[in-house]
């Protein structure tokens, strides 16, 4: 018992160890006062003050920003639609349409949405493509997100509006609309989130001219592990984790895997 | 004229009849209870009149005009759920407000209406709580103010007791029975529980398998059940297979095999040689000792099997001549003694000619 509880401790110490421990290193060496990333040589802010005069990768950041605030506004939409629609009707390929692009591979995804953009609708590769297919892979969370909400909700208070003298369209603005507004926070935190660091995705529907933050960060690697990308690393990861944060204040059933 | 009145509805879940050829009529003003055991088809007839699903075959009327493909929020009716329903991020007060709001009231008469409301079910200081904070009682009583605040026309209530504990249940049904004799409107009550049904309503359809088996007043019911189920389901009984051996303007003979002959009344026509059962009520049915009385009409011999206690009554089971076990419930008051007779007395039981009722097959 005792025995087993201690090796418990061990291996999932270990486990967040490796998980966070690169992390770690990646914030501490964003703020070392060297070209190097190998040696503690002392404090500093320089990196970041570069970074704010970088305006390719300030472009870039613009870039994520903008398509990360679209993508999850019309993702939350689109989900909850979805979400409503697989709770109230029991299609049986419904779900599965809506959360195949979650499970699915993100390269598969990658390429199967570059070969739909470039053979299907000839589109030239750029800020709408990058956009759509943000949506497409953030719409799946959404939709599971506001589904365990309402899975956990008493059917008959919809029933009991409409009993009531509600609209339909009244029963959803009064009703559905509040009670599911936790859940629509939750999935658009989450969006915003999954978009902002999307690299396989983008990667393969970016194009030439347009770059966002994770795919400025690779090409910045491809030539050296700078600080600079230490201190853009670190900004990205702060946001992700208040992002997530957030999310899971809103919705916390979700996130402890209730979903 | 009747306010509801259901014409030959039928309702079809796959090859499951849920309801087969319901045909009522409920007048204004009216307690009417729907009362059957479990997946009768109850609710299923409340959700059709309230809107939420359809007959396959049929017509449901309501003031003379018939509901078919009226919206649920159209209809001038409402409904308290078995489950309450109660708007979970609405305090009490806005549960209650809601059906005013949306039926486009002033602001004055919604809170006035409130109010008043809330202090016919006495809950005026839980108002600004959330129903997460309420107990069940108190729930169900939010769930019955929505219901009536905006006057509708009808109120239906599917088990609304159901969830209660036996104490609360009778203090809800004294104050349904008051409310509903108060603000007069018309109410279609669901309930399994036959006690429940025979203490609150004007009227019973005694359901079975989707069917009405019998529509009537409750004593009615009691007294002259239509059939043996619904004889067995209202109340304790004792069903006799006898055989009819003389009938005559009045009086019938049965014959009880192995018993003999029993005296009854019945004045409908009936054949002679005809099988079905006699049923007859606990309550009705005297124990003395098997030396009293020896020359009553429809008096058996038999002897104890099983006594309960019961405090105001003591109910005998008494194994007669042909291995029948008939009970019979003896009031405790009269003797000044716990129990008149002990497990294994031999006993004779005996009952008026017009207590009993013959069901035919
Ligand atoms: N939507 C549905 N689909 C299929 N079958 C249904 C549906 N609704 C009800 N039924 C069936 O119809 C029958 C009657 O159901 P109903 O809910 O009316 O019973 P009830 O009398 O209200 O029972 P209870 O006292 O348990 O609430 C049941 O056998 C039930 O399984
Ligand atoms: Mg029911």
């Amino acid at each position: 018992m005792k025995r087993s509880t201690f090796w418990l401790w061990v291996a999932s110490l270990a486990t967040y160890a490796f998980l966070y421990i690169p992390l770690a290193v990646v914030v501490l060496f964003s703020f070392n006062d060297s070209v190097l990333n190998a040696q503690w040589v002392g404090f500093t802010t320089r990196w970041y003050a570069k970074l704010m005069g970088d305006g390719e990768m300030l472009r870039a950041a613009g870039n994520s920003v903008l398509i990360a605030l679209l993508s999850s506004t019309i993702a939350t939409v689109l989900g909850a639609m979805a979400g409503l629609a697989m709770h109230r009707y029991h299609f049986r390929f419904l779900p599965l349409l809506v959360l195949t692009p979650v499970a699915m591979p993100e390269i598969l995804l990658g390429v199967s949405l570059l070969l739909f953009f470039r053979q299907v609708l000839d589109l030239t590769l750029g800020f709408l493509s990058i956009l759509v297919a943000h949506i497409t892979f953030s719409i799946g969370f959404v939709a599971v997100i506001v589904r365990a909400r309402l899975a956990g909700m008493d059917e008959s208070i919809f029933e009991a509006a409409r009993d009531l003298g509600a609209t339909p369209w009244a029963t959803f603005s009064r009703i559905t609309l509040p009670l599911i507004l936790p859940a629509l926070v939750a999935g658009f935190l989450m969006s915003f989130t999954l978009s902002i660091d999307d690299f396989v995705i983008t990667f393969f529907v970016a194009g030439v001219g347009v770059s966002t933050l994770p795919l400025q960060i690779y090409s910045m690697i491809k030539v050296a592990v700078t600080p600079e990308v230490n201190a853009v690393s670190t900004l990205l990861m702060a946001l992700t984790l208040t992002l997530i944060f957030l999310a899971s204040r809103f919705a916390p059933d979700v996130l402890k895997g209730k979903a | 004229m009747a306010l509801l009145e259901l014409k030959n509805i039928t309702r079809r879940f796959g090859d499951l009849e849920a309801v087969k050829d319901v045909t009522l009529s409920i007048d204004a003003g009216e307690f009417f209870t729907l009362l059957g055991p479990s997946g009768c088809g109850k609710t299923t007839i409340l959700r059709m009149i309230a809107g939420f699903d359809a007959p396959d075959e049929g017509d449901i009327l309501l003031d003379g005009r018939s509901l078919a493909g009226v919206p649920p929020e159209k209809r001038p009716l409402h409904t308290v759920f078995q489950s309450y329903a109660l708007f979970p991020h609405m305090t009490v007060a806005g549960n209650v407000a809601f059906p005013l709001e949306m039926a486009g009231r002033s602001r004055e008469e919604i809170r006035r209406r409130v109010d008043e409301t809330l202090a016919l079910v006495h809950l005026t200081d839980k108002a600004s709580q959330f129903p997460h904070e309420l107990s069940g009682g108190q729930k169900q009583r939010v769930a019955l103010a929505r219901g009536l605040v905006n006057k509708p026309h009808l109120l239906l209530l599917d088990e609304p007791l159901g969830a209660l504990d036996a104490k609360l249940r009778v203090e809800m049904q004294v104050e349904l029975i008051a409310l509903q004799r108060e603000v007069g409107i018309t109410f279609v009550f669901v309930t399994h529980s036959q006690q429940e049904a025979l203490a609150l309503s004007h009227r019973i359809g005694v359901m079975r398998n989707g069917c009405i088996e019998q529509c009537d007043e409750p004593d009615k019911l009691y007294t002259n059940p239509a059939n043996r189920f619904v004889a067995d389901f209202i109340g304790r009984i004792n069903l006799l297979e006898v055989e009819v051996a003389a009938s005559g303007k009045v009086l019938l003979k049965l014959n009880a095999e192995g018993l003999g002959e029993i005296a009854a009344t019945d004045p409908r026509p009936i054949r002679v040689g005809e099988r079905g059962a006699f049923a007859l009520r606990p309550e009705l049915i005297r124990v003395f000792g098997h030396k009293e009385s020896a020359d009553l009409r429809n008096r058996f011999e038999g002897r104890v099997k099983e006594l309960l206690y019961l405090g105001d009554v003591t109910l005998y089971k008494v194994e007669l001549a042909n291995g029948f076990i008939i009970e019979a419930l003896m009031p405790n008051a009269a003797s000044g003694r716990a129990k008149f007779h002990e497990v294994g007395d031999p006993v004779a039981v005996c009952w008026r000619q017009d207590a009993g009722v013959y069901l035919r097959n």
